[in-house]
């Protein structure tokens, strides 16, 4: 049983450095925030899987905190983060 | 116990079918608004789906409690942060992305003239956002 939250994690780690990869392509500061907001839902989600897989009874309050922090994060990019001269994100398809 | 353990297995796959299109929507979306709504919710139907199939494996009522505690509040936080982002975009006067002219051409032709919609219907409205400034 433990070996399918292991590979469900290691999936969710992939879908989470796929996600990151955003970042490189260099977008503006806000579709940046949007790949470090990807801890919030799928962080948590790795964190749950893999304290499950691995008998951690920690894993919960770790994942409780990431989803804190994740709701931290977005309202102090929103009201602080967020240089006025910005350049519009881009449209591309 | 291994009916139990099999439903698990198939929310978590649910689960993952639900990030990884979370993923996709984030890399190859439009525009910003179209890409923050691939996080906030195809992600967050993903957590509901692992935080079920953990649920069923909880030993304790207490562990089901935070499991639920844990979803609710992601569910919260990420809709909060959806809308202070997008709103700031929008203020920003940032325009959200509609389909290419020469797509939109094509489908006013295939439709009858009757059903045509007006063209500005659904696009951006440059005096609705000088308003919410």
């Amino acid at each position: 049983m433990s070996v399918l939250y292991l590979s469900a994690a290691v999936a969710l780690l992939l879908t989470i450095v796929l996600g990151l990869g955003h970042v490189f392509r260099q977008p503006g500061r806000a579709d940046s925030l949007l790949a470090a907001l990807l801890f919030g839902s799928t962080g948590v989600a790795l964190v749950l899987v893999l304290g499950q897989g691995l008998g951690l009874a920690r894993a919960l309050d770790i994942a409780l905190v990431f989803a804190l922090l994740a709701a931290v994060l977005g309202v102090a990019f929103v009201l602080r983060g967020w240089p006025d001269d910005d350049p519009k994100e881009d449209s591309k398809p | 116990m291994i009916a139990l353990d099999v439903l698990t297995g198939v929310l978590l796959a649910a689960a993952l079918f639900f990030f990884v299109s979370g993923t996709v929507g984030l890399l190859r979306f439009p525009d910003l608004y179209s890409r923050l709504h691939a996080l906030t919710k195809a992600d967050n139907v993903g957590l509901g789906f692992t935080v079920l199939a953990l649920m069923l494996q909880a030993e304790r009522g207490s562990e089901m409690f935070k499991l639920g505690l844990i979803w609710v509040l992601v569910l919260a936080a990420s809709a909060t942060v959806c809308f202070l982002i997008g709103n700031e975009a929008y203020r920003r006067g940032q325009k959200p992305w509609t389909s290419p002219p020469h797509d939109s051409r094509r489908r006013q032709e295939a439709l009858p003239s009757a059903l045509n919609a007006p063209s500005h219907v659904g696009g951006y409205d440059e005096t609705k956002a000088r308003r919410l400034t």
